[in-house]
C-alpha cells in the first residue's frame, strides 16, 4: 500500500517499484497512446478537407478540337484551371527537337517520349519553376533562345519539345495524360 | 493588498477578485524604462498601434468583401466606389501594411544596432520572429484577396515555393490550394486565414510584451538598469513620448492615404486576375523584396527556396551566432561598421528584389545574399572574440549626475566586464 501511495518514487521507474509502478506506467502509457491517436485522427478529417473536393475532381477531362489549328499554329485551351498549350508543330521544329543529344539535357526525355504523334505538341503551360505561363504561344511572343517557350518571371528557356534547355526551371513542361479520340480530336485527362 | 490602492470602489470590487487593474498599474504605469531610451525604442508602441488599427479597418472591410473568384475582384471596387468612407478604410488597410512593415523593420534594426537580442533577451527576440513570420504570411494573403493580376500571379509563385519540398512538394502544393490550380478554394481559405492570423499574431504580441516585462527593456548603452535612479516610470514619460512618436509616425500614414495611395502597391493589380495571362514583371510588395532577391540569386529551385526561408531562420538563432557580450554598437566599434554595411546589403537586395533577374542585377543579387550570411554566420561568430569593445560605463546615470558624458575609462570598466 505504502508503494502505490507515493507517485513520485514509484512512477520514474518502470518494473523497479513493483505492482503498483508498473501499473501505473503502463496506465499513463495507454492514457497518452489513447489521446494521441485520437487528436491525430481526428486532425486528419481537418487536414483532408483542405485537398480538392468532388466537384473539383469531377472537372478533371476535356476534348479538344484539333481541326482548326493550322501547321506552325499554337491554341491554348483551360483544363483543370490550367493552360494547355496546344502546338502543331513545323517539321524544322520537330527535326530541331529530335537533333538534340538527350543526355545533355537538365531533365533527359526523348522527343518520343513527349508527343503521341510528332505533329502534336501537347503540354501544360506552367512553367516548372514557380507556375508563371511561359510566351511562346503567339507568333510574336518571345520564344526563347531554343524556338519553343520562355517564361518571363524568372527566364526559363523551353525548347520546341517543351524541355527545359536553361533557366531555374528543374523539369521540362508537364505532358498531361491525353489519347486521340480520332485524327482530329484529343480527350485530356 | 495592491487593490488598496485605489479610491474607486466598483474597481477595488474587481480588483480583488480578477486583478486586471493593479495589472495595468503594474505594466504600463509603474513599469520602469531605463532613462536614457531614445525614439527608436518607440516603434514597439507604433507596431502596436498599427496592428490594431489593421484589426479595426480589417473587421470593416471584410462586412463589403465578398471571396468568391467571381465577386472579389468587384467587391473591392465596390468598397472603392459606393461604400460610404469604403475608400478611406481600404486606403487606410492597404498602406498600413507598409507601415506595419516599417515599423517592425525599423523596431528589428533597432535591436541589432543595440544588442536587444542578447542574454537575457534571447526568447523576447525569438517571439519577435514568429511575429515577422506571422506579418509575413498574413500580408501575403492579404494581398491575394482583391484578386487582381498580382494578387493571383504572386499567389501562384509563392505557393509553388513549396513544390521545392523534395517527394511531396506537389501533394503540398495541392493540397494548399484545394485544387489544381489557384481557384476559388484557395481565395476562400486565405480570407479564412487572413481574418485569423491577426488574431493569432495580437496573442504573440502578448506574449512578446510579457517577456519583456520580465527582464526590461534594453537601451542606448545596452548595459543593465542598477535602480531607480536608472529609470523613469512609463507614465507619464513613455506614454507621452510614444505619444508624440505616435503621431509623427501616423502623420507619414495619412500622407500616403491622402496623397499617394498607390505609390507602394502595383497598377497590375487592379486588371482583374487572368490565369492564363502572366504579367511580364512579377514583382511582390517591397517589403518581400530582398528575401524575393534572394530567392531568385539562387540558379536551383529548391536552393533558392530553403535560402530565403533561412535569411529568417539565421534571425532566429541570431543570439547564439553574436558572441560578442557588449550589447550596444556604440561601444563596438568594428561591429557598428559591419552593421551599417548590413543595412546597406538589406537595401540593395530589396533594390535587386524589383529589377528583372538578368544581367547584372543577377551578380549583384549573388554578391549581397552571399554577404547576408557571411555577416551572420561568420562575421558574428568571429568578431565577438576579435573585436576590443570600449570600456562601458557604470551605469546609466552616472554620466548625467556627474555632469559630463566622458569617464575615466579603464577603473569604472572593469566592473561591468565581468557582469
Amino acid at each position: 500500500m505504502s508503494e502505490t501511495t507515493h507517485p513520485s518514487g514509484a512512477g520514474g521507474h518502470g518494473g523497479h517499484g513493483g505492482d503498483g509502478g508498473s501499473r501505473r506506467d503502463f496506465l499513463l502509457l495507454a492514457t497518452g497512446a489513447v489521446a494521441a491517436v485520437g487528436v491525430g485522427s481526428l486532425a486528419w478529417p481537418f487536414i483532408a478537407s483542405m485537398n480538392p473536393a468532388a466537384d473539383t475532381l469531377a472537372l478533371a477531362s476535356i476534348d479538344v478540337d484539333l481541326s482548326p489549328i493550322a501547321v506552325g499554329q499554337a491554341i491554348t485551351v483551360t483544363w483543370r484551371g490550367k493552360p494547355v498549350f496546344i502546338r502543331r508543330r513545323t517539321e524544322a521544329e520537330i527535326a530541331a527537337a529530335r537533333a538534340v543529344d538527350v543526355s545533355s539535357l537538365p531533365d533527359p526525355q526523348t522527343d518520343e517520349e513527349r508527343a503521341v504523334q510528332p505533329e502534336w505538341l501537347v503540354m501544360v503551360g506552367v512553367c516548372t519553376h514557380l507556375g508563371c505561363v511561359p510566351l511562346g504561344q503567339k507568333a510574336t511572343d518571345d520564344k526563347g533562345d531554343f524556338g519553343g517557350w520562355f517564361c518571363p518571371c524568372h527566364g526559363s528557356h523551353y525548347d520546341t519539345a517543351g524541355r527545359i534547355r536553361r533557366g531555374p526551371a528543374p523539369a521540362n513542361l508537364l505532358v498531361p495524360e491525353y489519347a486521340f479520340l480520332d485524327d482530329t480530336t484529343i480527350r485530356l485527362g | 493588498m495592491a487593490a488598496q490602492q485605489f479610491k474607486n470602489p466598483v474597481v477595488r470590487w474587481i480588483d480583488s477578485r480578477l486583478p486586471i487593474f493593479s495589472m495595468m498599474n503594474h505594466e504600463y504605469n509603474e513599469y520602469p524604462m531605463p532613462r536614457n531610451v531614445n525614439y527608436l525604442w518607440s516603434f514597439g508602441a507604433i507596431a502596436m498601434l498599427v496592428l490594431i488599427v489593421m484589426i479595426v479597418s480589417g473587421i470593416f472591410l471584410a462586412m463589403h468583401y465578398t471571396p468568391h473568384t467571381d465577386y472579389a475582384f468587384e467587391s473591392v471596387e465596390r468598397i472603392m466606389r459606393d461604400v460610404n468612407f469604403g475608400w478611406l478604410i481600404r486606403y487606410v488597410h492597404m498602406n498600413g501594411a507598409s507601415m506595419f512593415f516599417i515599423a517592425v523593420y525599423i523596431h528589428i534594426f533597432r535591436g541589432l544596432y543595440y544588442g536587444s537580442y542578447k542574454q537575457p533577451r534571447e526568447l523576447l527576440w525569438m517571439i519577435g520572429v514568429v511575429i515577422l513570420l506571422l506579418m509575413m504570411a498574413t500580408a501575403f494573403m492579404g494581398y491575394v484577396l482583391p484578386w487582381g493580376q498580382m494578387s493571383f500571379w504572386g499567389a501562384t509563385v509563392i505557393t509553388n515555393l513549396f513544390s521545392a519540398v523534395p517527394l511531396v512538394g506537389d501533394e503540398i502544393v495541392v493540397w494548399l490550394w484545394g485544387g489544381f490550380s489557384i481557384d476559388n478554394p484557395t481565395l476562400n481559405r486565405f480570407f479564412a486565414l487572413h481574418y485569423l492570423l491577426p488574431f493569432v499574431i495580437l496573442g504573440a504580441v502578448f506574449l512578446h510584451v510579457a517577456a519583456l516585462h520580465v527582464v526590461g527593456s534594453n537601451n542606448p548603452l545596452g548595459i543593465d538598469t542598477k535602480g531607480p535612479q536608472d529609470t523613469v516610470p512609463f507614465n507619464p514619460f513613455m506614454t507621452i513620448k510614444d505619444g508624440l512618436a505616435m503621431v509623427v509616425f501616423v502623420l507619414v500614414w495619412a500622407a500616403f492615404v491622402f496623397y499617394a495611395p498607390n505609390y507602394l502597391g502595383h497598377p497590375d493589380n487592379y486588371i482583374p486576375a487572368n490565369p492564363l495571362v502572366t504579367p511580364a514583371h512579377i514583382v511582390p510588395e517591397w517589403y518581400f523584396l530582398p528575401f524575393y532577391a534572394i530567392l531568385r540569386a539562387v540558379p536551383d529551385k529548391l536552393g533558392g527556396v530553403v535560402l530565403m526561408f533561412g535569411a529568417i531562420a539565421v534571425l532566429f538563432v541570431l543570439p547564439w551566432l553574436d558572441t560578442s557580450r557588449v550589447r550596444s554598437a556604440r561601444f563596438r566599434p568594428l561591429y557598428k561598421i559591419f552593421f551599417w554595411l548590413l543595412v546597406i546589403c538589406s537595401l540593395t537586395l530589396g533594390y535587386v528584389g524589383a529589377m528583372p533577374a538578368e544581367g547584372i542585377w543577377v551578380v549583384i543579387g549573388r554578391i549581397a545574399t552571399a554577404y547576408y550570411f557571411f555577416h551572420f554566420l561568420i562575421l558574428l561568430p568571429l568578431l565577438g572574440k576579435l573585436e576590443r569593445p570600449r570600456p562601458l560605463p557604470a551605469s546609466i546615470s552616472q554620466p548625467v549626475l556627474r555632469g559630463g558624458g566622458r569617464l575615466a575609462s579603464g577603473t569604472v570598466a572593469k566592473p561591468m566586464e565581468k557582469s
